[in-house]
């Protein structure tokens, strides 16, 4: 939601109707997880094969407390800003945490629909849609669906684009 | 200047129009040309290895190591060229190459977006042009087909076929009787004038360029100085303490004749450079449809639009060029491949000139709808954005400052070193950041949304509001403290996405909705329903759970 919080015009653009699946929280954490514990992994080698732990004992105690903390407010942070919608006519998607980013693309400029799982995805029955449009500023992506209003989703929006002809380029 | 070939390839127009619906080659001479870019440093080298090695039997056996390669290299470039075959059909442009790998690509002549021609300074000498097939497809990564080389007049006759819109494909209203009513050499829009050289000198990227080269080329002589014993007669009357040298009247001579040697050295391998790259500068507009750039003193180069890829236009200022009232006018096109020629060559339609010059051309190449609006008819963006650059400003300058606190650490200088320096970085980096805020501007202008940004360069976009694809919007934790929001346009033209750079949240997505009227409206909604609140909104609409 984009709430200036200052003067000026009354309308605003409303969030995205539709929060991603409960699920993804786990499933950033790991991701999340994974990240702090490679930068961990690197701290601990570096400290062992240098033997530098007196050194490196401060910085290893504030990447760990960071870490922790990252893992477990980032999830509940980007639940509450990660939202999609989709129209007869357009596609509309909320995301980031710290810093927020809103797309919209009409459905008749969409060129690509594709649903990607990864392995961790999987685990927790998620997926993931994304949505091309003929520009250069990246694609439009829905991480954390359930796998299949993901599939019901990239179905509806292939047979919606289908329709509609024409990509702009 | 391809002027004699030009007319050669027009003279011989319909007959070789069947000839390239047939499996054609490249020309054979290309085999010469792209063994000719190896076939200089390779004799040089075979040259210098034969004549300066002591051991005559160990020299000819490099020699005969260098021999083979070039065997190889002509070899390859000759397999090249046996084993590349392209034709034009009714439909589809097709281009088969290699034995080995094979690869055969097919692509249809309704998504052929551009066709340019270069001619290196050997392609020319031997009477050939390399042609780029541009398809604007942005999510491959070769959207290019490359020929290289076709004899000047066969490029240019494939030029014309394929940029030629044939009956039944789309939009077509008159464009075959345009076409053959004449307008062969096209109207003229623009030719090179002498004072625009000048021009050219002040982008900064060719001082750049000729500065990186002189100071290779002062190193080098600063070897040969040395050699001389030169550097050793300068260094001991070089004074050694720095109160010496602030008080000597010597250095500042010596840094001033420096600074002009620099200065002049540069503008004038910029003016070399650029007179290069300009000569015979050409902008027409050829049956009605297609505009063409040609260019180039040693390398030629011709590009084609077909306007109806047009979506724009960009006015980039650099900072000299817009003291001088110059500007450089740009396309924003779809099938430019942005990414691939990183220089973004392709796309100037015109060279550094007068900002009247850039502004008019650029009105006409958009068929006069629009015009560059001048500064008062561009909405003017919130005081939150000048205190953000202000912020900035701020935060270079406190850099400067902590340098300039830890710098006396290294050597004894005066007290009052560090707050001057400070004070002379914060004039500069304050006015730039004043230049910085008046540059932002959004405006509406007919079927045009304009946005002007930067200082540095200060780039102004016309795009086309059809043309737009989406919105794109950010709003980065400091930019929400004070209600602001970046609103970029997205768009298969350019860049890809053209950005409002710090607008009031409100009236950017306002001003959005007023662009392209319809996208935002489903998602927009009074400011004063705020019982909305995300949770509530989440219980009563079937979310997937």
């Amino acid at each position: 939601m984009i709430d200036t919080g200052s003067t000026g015009g009354a309308v605003r653009l409303r969030p995205p109707r539709h929060r991603v699946n409960r699920r993804a929280l786990p499933w950033w954490g790991c991701r999340a997880a994974g990240e702090v514990l490679v930068v961990l992994a690197g701290m601990l080698l570096a400290a062992w094969w240098f033997s530098l732990w007196r050194e490196l004992f401060l910085p290893l105690l504030v990447v760990a407390v960071l870490g922790c903390c990252y893992v477990v407010v980032m999830p509940w942070w980007r639940y509450r800003v990660h939202r999609w919608e989709t129209t007869e006519s357009a596609v509309y998607t909320a995301s980031g945490w710290i810093s927020r980013e809103w797309r919209v693309a009409p459905m008749s400029r969409i060129q690509t629909v594709d649903t990607a799982r990864g392995p961790l995805q999987r685990v927790f029955g998620l997926s993931s849609v994304t949505v091309t449009t003929a520009s250069a500023a990246g694609p439009l992506s829905i991480d954390g669906l359930d796998h299949r209003v993901a599939a019901e989703l990239a179905e509806l929006l292939t047979r919606t684009t289908q329709a509609t002809p024409g990509d702009a380029t | 200047m391809s002027g004699p070939e030009t007319d050669r390839a027009e003279h011989e127009e319909h007959p070789g129009r069947q000839d390239l619906s047939r499996w054609q080659r490249l020309s054979p001479r290309s085999v010469l040309a792209s063994s000719g870019m190896l076939a200089v440093p390779l004799v040089t080298a075979l040259v210098l290895r034969v004549s300066t090695s002591e051991d005559p039997t160990r020299g000819l056996f490099e020699a005969a190591g260098l021999l083979a390669v070039a065997v190889l290299v002509v070899a390859s470039a000759w397999w090249r060229w046996f084993f590349t075959r392209f034709r034009v059909t009714e439909q589809r442009f097709e281009l088969r190459q290699g034995n080995v790998a094979r690869s055969f690509r097919s692509i249809p002549r309704e998504r052929i977006r551009s066709v340019d021609l270069t001619a290196p300074v050997l392609h020319r000498v031997l009477g050939l042009s390399v042609v780029r097939i541009g398809t604007g497809q942005r999510s491959e990564g070769d959207s290019e087909l490359r020929l290289d080389a076709l004899s000047t007049p066969q490029a240019e006759l494939l030029r014309e076929l394929l940029l030629r819109k044939e009956p039944g494909t789309s939009d077509t209203e008159g464009t075959g009787a345009a076409h053959h009513a004449g307008a062969r050499n096209g109207i003229e829009l623009a030719t090179m004038r002498p004072s625009w050289y000048g021009y050219s000198t002040l982008t900064a990227s060719l001082l750049l360029v000729t500065w990186a080269a002189l100071a290779s080329a002062l190193s080098s002589l600063s070897d040969l100085l040395r050699a001389f014993g030169a550097t050793s007669w300068v260094l001991e009357r070089l004074p050694t303490t720095t109160e010496q040298a602030l008080a000597g009247g010597t250095l500042w001579v010596g840094v001033l004749v420096l600074l002009l040697v620099l200065l002049l050295g540069g503008w004038l391998g910029a003016l070399v450079i650029s007179v290069e790259m300009w000569w015979g500068f050409r902008l027409t507009l050829e049956n009605e449809h297609t505009l063409r750039v040609r260019r180039g003193l040693l390398t030629t180069r011709a590009v084609s639009l077909e306007k109806r890829r047009l979506r724009g236009v960009e006015l980039a200022e650099p900072l000299l060029l817009r003291a001088a009232g110059g500007g450089r006018l740009g396309a924003v096109a779809t099938g430019l491949e942005s990414g691939a020629s990183a220089n973004g060559d392709n796309k100037a339609l015109l060279p550094p000139a007068p900002r009247r010059v850039a502004t008019r051309i650029g009105a006409e190449v958009l068929d006069g709808r629009v015009g560059f609006p001048p500064s008062e008819r561009l909405r003017k963006h919130p005081r939150a954005a000048l205190r953000r650059r202000m912020a900035r400003a701020g935060l270079v300058v406190g850099g400067v400052l902590a340098a300039a606190t830890t710098a006396p650490l290294l050597g004894p200088l005066p007290w009052w070193f560090p707050p001057v320096t400070a004070a002379l970085a914060a004039v500069p980096a304050v006015l730039f950041a004043r230049d910085a805020y008046r540059s932002l501007g959004h405006a509406l202008c007919g079927e045009f949304l304009v946005t002007r940004w930067g200082t540095g360069v200060r780039r102004t976009v016309l795009l086309q509001r059809d043309a737009i694809i989406g919105w794109r919007l950010r709003q980065s934790p400091l930019q929400r403290l004070s209600g602001v929001l970046t609103l970029a346009a997205t768009t298969a033209a350019g860049n890809g996405w053209y950005a409002i750079r710090d607008v009031d949240g409100a009236r950017g997505v306002e001003f959005a909705e007023r662009a392209v009227p319809g996208l935002l409206a489903s998602f927009l909604e009074r400011r004063d329903s705020e019982d909305t609140t995300p949770t509530e909104d989440e219980r009563t609409t079937p979310s997937e759970e």
